[in-house]
């Protein structure tokens, strides 16, 4: 009796859960034929929304079309996107950085950008496959107190002198720090690599949570040199005033890999249904309005439309960075281990 | 007795499907980790740093397990048994730790003392982050077991101290070990706490592998040690509950218990707890207020804050009822009709919580995206994210509360011709109560601090206050931070206020 009714009920459970996935089947299938209408973009941003969020308002209210934003970290956005594959919902994918960008690129996710708009980059900024441009640009620097330094260093390998023993700040966790250094394993290969970030732990340096703490410190001369990106000091002043800034930038202008510029950067899905919005989005980011809107907010350099970087900053040209494909700067992986081997990274 | 019993089938049926639903990202990452080849899997896992960060992990796990057992079944015997009072006050006092997401705990240490980053950092933050986990299951099975044994046992010349390591402890052994379990798998899962205090475990190389790696199979492949680990301690965990096996046959008679006091163990008491809660909830919640004020010219968006407490609410609220409910049968499986099968029900519903919280919500993400496409970035893809990761929760305080309750009204229920279900209705679910809501308190209060489920896979534009706290604190603008910090933090004490206001009143039939 009671196995007959359990039997029963099996049935009736295997026959429910059938209809259940009879519904998500037909359902799905109908919504996929409407896609092609020409929804909201949908754009994952690894970008902060406290950064990019006024731009992407002002190109609504200019073009009309409307914006489906997702934020979050641009690693795990790339993770996300490698995950859904085809099928994902994304038109764009905006980065903080060009490795995860090669990341996706590297799956075959992104579409090859039409001419009108890799023509804008320079190729430098840009992917060898022309499928992401760069958005804008940080350089590395050394941030420094002239009250406590007269001699500043003019390569990196200069602050491995004693001299600067326990008196250089840096900020262990920060994106772009780990980006100069996976630059430095590309660029000099792994044993000099190595040779570089043992000799730089002898020197003592002091680590801070976040790269505005290292400049901070700079400011107040707990230490007296700090290595991290240009803008913190602008951003400083903008916030603080001049007076109440002591530190300065020096940029490493000699090709030095200490120098390098690290990019934000755009890409479109090569799943996208909405591929001629996508670009339009990307070529407002490249236009005068979105690169003068990177130059003044966040003080980064404006990569596009001839947009001059802000007035105290030295020229890109100037800068003169060193030489390196951005994609590869992907294998962060390796340098986080580098790091940790090194006992830069973690306690 | 009941063990032989066939479960009913309206039991078995929704335990198996809440079994198989959690093991989905078991699924997914063999799915994910065997595509990329076995010769990568052997390669991946088997390297010096691989061990090296396990043994790492596993010491962070057993010192945190250890401290929280300690001060978790003091904080319940504060509760439960001392003459501290008001009841009320305590219990919410301190759960307040645990509604405070780890890296923001973290962060609130290592902002104040730069130096305790490293093990003893992650060590402190952890143990006060996962006590309660020990802590409210055992205060259930305090509130439900037999005050009189302690009373024999004291009449009989044991001393208080005696009574409480023998028939105090004795009593909440399934308790103890359910919370145990869960800190465990905890510690292991978590990123956010270590991260923050730059100490090096296990779960770097597997958010690294996502973060900087931008390779979702080295993650999966990776995660399968954690899902290995989740095993053992679950067997383990099952091993040590049956060989000390609780029962209860009478019903006792519930009565005040308070045992004598001195003027030097209240002194002790009160230290204690309100130590505990200085530092617990205490230094995260003057760090928060410190960063809020910090800045004068900021402006704080109440309307924000308070549209995102209604989010986070709601889906909290959601999330901790569906959780129950699908917790609910395979706990009573799991206490009442004890044997392989409902142990294999029960521990599939473990195991993926030693995952960290972004693997299960790729893996949501990898079935969402092909199965269930019309739900993908919709709520309720993110609610079962959410169900998964809390499920383990919710089965625990379950479990052992049932597990406590007396068997013998059950008798008398089943020999006056009330069927099985009928029983469960009536008579074992509402003896369970205490346990019913601590599982519901867990699973919400553990929603409203989530993260990494949420970023992935809410819908666009939803924004909780998990998110908010993300985003300003990505940004280094702590001074937004400390408003939703704060109401977190606040919204922590409703549903366990709610929650022990009920659960007495459970208890006083």
């Amino acid at each position: 009796m009671n196995q007959l009714r359990t039997k029963a009920r099996v049935k009736q459970l295997i026959a429910g859960a059938m209809a259940v996935a009879l519904i998500a089947g037909c359902s799905s299938g109908s919504s996929e034929s409407a896609e092609t209408s020409t929804g909201p973009l949908v754009v994952y941003s690894g970008r902060s929304e406290a950064l990019v969020a006024e731009l992407f308002s002002q190109f609504t209210t200019q073009t009309g079309i409307k914006l489906e934003v997702r934020y979050a970290d641009s690693g795990e956005l790339a993770a996300l996107l490698i995950t859904e594959g085809d099928a994902s919902p994304a038109d764009v994918y905006f980065s903080q950085d060009a490795g995860a960008l090669g990341a996706v690129e590297d799956a075959g996710l992104l579409s090859t950008l039409p001419s009108d708009i890799t023509n804008l980059v320079d190729s430098r900024f840009r992917s060898t496959q022309d499928r992401w441009v760069a958005t804008s640009g940080r350089a590395r620097v050394a941030v420094y107190n002239p009250e406590l330094v007269s001699v500043v260093p003019n390569t990196i390998d200069d602050i491995l002198n004693p001299m600067w023993k326990g008196k250089i700040g840096f900020a262990p966790t920060n994106a772009s720090w780990q980006s100069f250094v996976t630059a430095l394993r590309v660029i000099r290969g792994e044993a000099e690599a190595e040779q570089w970030l043992t000799a730089f732990k002898a020197n003592e340096p002091v680590p801070y949570e976040k790269n505005g703490a290292v400049r901070d410190a700079v400011n107040i001369g707990e230490v007296s040199l700090g290595l991290v990106n240009h803008y913190y000091l602008y951003e400083k002043i903008a916030a603080e005033g001049a007076d109440a800034v002591v530190a300065k930038n020096h940029y490493f202008i000699n090709g030095d890999v200490g120098g390098l510029i690290n990019v934000a950067g755009v890409g479109v899905l090569e799943s996208s249904k909405n591929t001629n919005a996508a670009n339009q989005l990307v070529k407002f980011l490249l236009s005068v309005q979105g690169q003068e809107y990177f130059g003044l907010k966040t003080f980064e350099y404006p990569l596009a439309a001839g947009v001059a970087p802000f007035s105290e900053l030295p020229t890109i040209e100037e800068l003169n960075p060193p030489a390196i494909d951005l994609s590869n700067l992907k294998s962060l992986a390796e340098t986080q281990e580098l790091l940790a081997k090194t006992g830069l990274l973690t306690k | 007795m009941s063990s032989r019993t066939r479960a009913p089938f309206a039991l078995v049926a929704p335990a198996l499907v809440a079994s198989v639903l959690s093991l989905v990202p078991v699924w997914y990452l063999f799915q994910t980790a065997f595509t990329s080849g076995f010769a990568a899997v052997v390669d991946e896992l088997f390297q010096s740093r691989t061990l090296q960060l396990v043994l790492r992990s596993l010491l962070l796990m057993v010192t945190v397990t250890s401290a929280s057992v300690v001060i978790g079944v003091f904080a319940a015997w504060v509760v439960a048994r001392s003459p501290l009072r008001p009841r009320l006050l305590l219990i919410i006092a301190f759960s307040l730790s645990l509604a405070i997401p780890s890296y923001l705990a973290a962060f609130a240490w290592v902002s104040w003392i730069p130096g305790i980053s490293g093990f003893l950092g992650a060590f402190i933050v952890l143990t006060f982050v996962c006590y309660p986990f020990v802590m409210l299951p055992v205060i259930a099975s305090m509130d439900i077991s037999d005050p009189m044994s302690e009373k024999v046992a004291l009449s009989l010349g044991r001393t208080p101290f005696g009574v409480f390591r023998t028939v105090t402890l004795g009593q909440s052994r399934p308790a103890i070990t359910g919370g145990a379990l869960l800190v465990a798998l905890y510690v292991l899962s978590d990123f956010g706490a270590v991260a923050a205090m730059r100490y090096e475990v296990f779960t770097w190389v597997i958010y690294g592998a996502y973060r900087a790696g931008f390779n979702p199979s080295r993650a999966a492949i990776l995660s399968t040690v954690l899902l290995m680990a989740a095993l053992v301690l679950t067997l383990i965990e099952a091993r040590v509950r049956s060989t000390r096996d609780t029962f209860r046959l009478g019903s006792g008679v519930r009565r005040a218990t308070n045992i004598q006091f001195g003027i030097p163990a209240r002194i002790a008491t009160i230290t204690g707890a309100v130590l505990l809660v200085a530092l617990g909830a205490g230094v995260p919640i003057w760090r928060a207020i410190y960063w809020t004020g910090f800045d004068s010219s900021n402006q704080v968006q109440w309307d924000v804050v308070i549209s995102s407490i209604a989010t986070s609410f709601g889906i909290g609220i959601v999330t901790s009822v569906v959780t129950a409910l699908v917790a609910l049968p395979i706990a009573l499986l799991s206490a009442r009709y004890r044997g392989r099968a409902s142990q294999i029900l029960e521990g599939s519903t473990y195991v993926a919580h030693a995952l960290p919280g972004i693997v299960i919500a790729i893996s949501i993400v990898y079935l969402g995206i092909r199965t269930l496409r019309p739900l993908y970035q919709e709520m309720p893809l993110l609610i079962l994210a959410q169900v998964l990761i809390f499920l383990p929760l919710a089965v625990a305080s379950m479990r052992s509360a049932i597990a406590m309750s007396t068997q013998s009204l059950e008798h008398v229920a089943r020999s006056l011709g009330a069927g099985s279900m009928m029983t469960l209705l009536r008579v074992t679910i509402p003896l369970a109560l205490p346990g019913i809501m601590a599982a519901g308190a867990l699973s919400m209060l553990s929603s409203v601090k989530e993260l990494p489920a949420t970023l992935l896979l809410r819908p666009t534009g939803t924004e909780t206050l998990a998110t908010q706290i993300w985003k300003f604190s990505s940004v280094s603008d702590y001074a937004s931070v400390g408003p939703f910090a704060l109401a977190m933090i606040l919204l922590a004490v409703v549903p366990v206020a709610v929650l022990t206001a009920t659960t007495r009143h459970g208890v006083a039939r």
